[in-house]
């Protein structure tokens, strides 16, 4: 450290400035750190927790009941098929609603409405995302079945998937909309220029410019609403019914259980009655909780490489 | 004037050849579409909202304050969500005490030291995953390290069903949520600033102690409190951690520390248990209280959003 240049006050470690100021530096860093890699640790412990209990439920049971005519936990009945038809109905459905009108609303904003009704518009959007989703649960089993389901389609059910599913296809609106928009908002205004400059319309430009330019943000915007579908609980405990079991079937008009409410159902007592099979029930809630963690995970996965593909084309 | 005539012929002349004769009738019904779907939405706000006041109507216009101020019954006509809103205060104050410092200290590592490395992306990567996860994993989370694992901590007299681990699954949850608006914010302020602090010989820290924080500070609040909101109706997670759905005797004269590793229930929870009761007046409980929890996070969501509107600032 004595690399002094001719001048003995001024040294490197001058230049330096003080060691209390360099420490406090490096300490912050850590504790920065620190907080970054927590992060990591609750998913390695999400992942272990599911993993590890699965192990134990798996060890137990009955393989072929994992394949039977129903998913009765009491009863011993785990079949898989039934809650995940449940999941995929509830999710399609979901889809329906929210795919065409989150993704009006997007093209609404991004295109047509003035900064200003925009910034009178998004609230609406901004509080729809902000209503819990067991608010939703009621709303579908009070408004939305008797009102809507039962006298269109005609069922005589309380429960039934489709008015789980319509709830939850209002649940992921705002999602939809606010992934999809920021995919048109980022597309060049060069571009549409461009077009109106050799006398495209508006609603030329927008289906045929911006649409295929942010194509890659909104398959993403439709596939993160469908794994939030998937994920989506109280909606489907509260709508749905079936909380004890259901048979495997495709009718959408018909009361069903889905992988989450399944999982909710399990935890709150209304299966935990010890099976006769000496498997006890509750231990499935982790295998059918590791099954919706790596469904969504893909789902998730595979919408952040759309939405590269955005970033690196522009 | 002679001179004018004709130039304004050619003009409109022109203008009707490039305009076409028909006119865009296509591209106002796509535009008249698209505004629909829109306001679809806040009809669907708007219904829902009027049946929950209507079904509620029963509860609200006769016993507003009792229904307030009273515990959870076996009566229907006796039930109220004190308890409810003080659990999910409690709970609320958990998330804010634990998730908001971890969650903004690891956005300012992410944002503002980490060097675009392996590890560095993988850490970003891995929370952007987080806050994809159903909530009800979270709770399974919950269910086997705080109630199963950490029994003899979080509540030993309850089995681990306490207040403890119903607020550190809610805080787990929403951290992703919380790391991700803070990175948001703090790209938001322009690099020019940085360079400025730099520049007079700042160091990192200082850099963004006292000129990044303090200007991505309205973002940070306001993506801080929409995370709160979240948190406060958040309920599949709590189901799993054991939030009690049915009766909850009253804590009395009893320290901070046992309340904590006590009992407890939640508004959103107890709105769940509720509408699977039967009978009118059950429903309208169940409405009233839904009331009162739109209510609170509307206004809080409201609050954020004129919070963010006044504050937001353009480069």
């Amino acid at each position: 450290m004595a690399t002094t240049t001719g001048d003995p006050g001024l040294s490197i470690r001058s230049l330096q400035g003080s060691a209390r100021r360099r420490r406090k530096e490096g300490v912050v860093r850590y504790l920065l750190l620190g907080a970054a890699a927590a992060s990591m640790v609750v998913s390695l412990l999400i992942v272990v927790a599911l993993i590890q209990e699965t192990v134990v439920f798996l060890a137990n049971v009955d393989i072929g009941s994992l394949w039977s005519g129903g998913w009765f936990p009491r009863r011993g009945e785990f079949d898989i098929m039934t809650i995940f038809i449940g999941t995929m109905l509830v999710s399609v459905i979901a889809m329906l609603i929210a795919g065409p009108l989150g993704l009006g609303a997007a093209m609404y904003l991004s295109e047509y409405a003035s900064p200003k009704t925009r910034r009178k518009l998004k609230p609406i959007l901004e509080t729809l995302a902000g209503i819990p989703s067991v608010v939703l649960g009621y709303f579908a089993l009070q408004v939305i079945n008797p009102s809507l389901v039962r006298p269109l389609f005609g069922t005589t059910s309380t429960f039934t998937i489709m008015a789980a599913g319509i709830g939850v296809g209002i649940l992921t609106i705002p999602l939809v909309a606010s992934v999809a928009e920021d995919a048109m908002y980022a597309v060049p205004r060069a571009l549409r220029e461009a077009a109106y400059g050799i006398g495209a319309r508006r609603r030329t430009v927008t289906t045929k410019v911006v649409f295929p330019a942010a194509v890659s943000g909104i398959v993403a915007s439709l596939i993160l609403g469908f794994s939030r579908a998937v994920g989506e609980t109280m909606v489907v405990a509260i709508a749905a019914g079936a909380t004890s079991g259901a048979t495997r079937h495709w009718n959408p008009l018909e009361p069903g259980q889905t992988m989450t409410g399944a999982i909710s159902s399990l935890a709150i007592g209304s299966d935990q009655v010890k099976s006769t099979t000496g498997v006890n029930p509750f231990d499935s809630l982790f295998f059918v909780g590791l099954l919706l963690f790596v469904i969504t995970l893909a789902l998730n996965l595979l919408s952040e490489r759309f939405v590269r593909r955005v970033r690196r084309d522009y | 004037m002679a001179a004018i005539a004709p130039a304004q012929q050619v003009r409109s002349t022109v203008e009707l050849a490039l305009r076409g004769k028909k006119r865009d009738i296509y591209g106002r019904v796509f535009q008249g579409a698209l505004l629909l779907s829109l306001l679809l939405s806040l009809a669907i706000l708007i219904v829902l909202l009027g049946t929950a006041l209507a079904d509620a109507w029963p509860v609200l216009s006769t016993r507003t304050g009792d229904f307030i101020t009273s515990n959870v019954s076996r009566l229907d006509s006796r039930a109220g969500v004190r308890q409810g809103i003080v659990g999910s205060l409690i709970l609320i104050g958990f998330v804010a005490v634990v998730a908001l410092p971890l969650g903004i200290a690891a956005a300012i590592y992410l944002q503002e030291y980490a060097k675009d490395t392996r590890l560095n992306r993988l850490l970003t990567t891995n929370i952007r995953n987080l806050a994809g996860v159903p909530s009800i994993v979270y709770g399974i989370l919950g269910l086997v390290v705080f109630v199963q694992v950490l029994r003899s901590i979080t509540g030993p007299n309850t089995f681990g069903r306490s207040f403890i681990s119903g607020g550190l699954t809610l805080a787990v949850l929403v951290l992703p949520i919380v790391i991700l608006i803070t990175m948001e914010a703090l790209r938001a302020v322009p690099k020019s600033i940085r360079e400025a602090a730099y520049g007079v010989g700042a160091t990192r820290w200082e850099v963004v102690r006292s000129h990044v924080l303090p200007y991505a500070a309205a973002g940070v609040f306001t993506g801080v409190i929409l995370s709160l909101a979240r948190a406060f109706g958040e309920t599949a997670p709590l189901l799993l951690v054991g939030a009690v759905t049915g009766y909850l005797s009253s804590p009395t004269g009893r320290s901070p520390l046992e309340i904590l590793q006590g009992q407890y229930t939640a508004l959103p929870t107890q709105i769940f248990s509720w509408s699977r009761l039967a009978g009118d007046g059950w429903k309208a409980n169940t409405a009233a209280a839904i009331v009162v929890l739109l209510v609170i996070i509307l206004v809080v969501n409201l609050a954020a959003i004129l919070l963010r509107n006044r504050y937001e600032r353009k480069w």
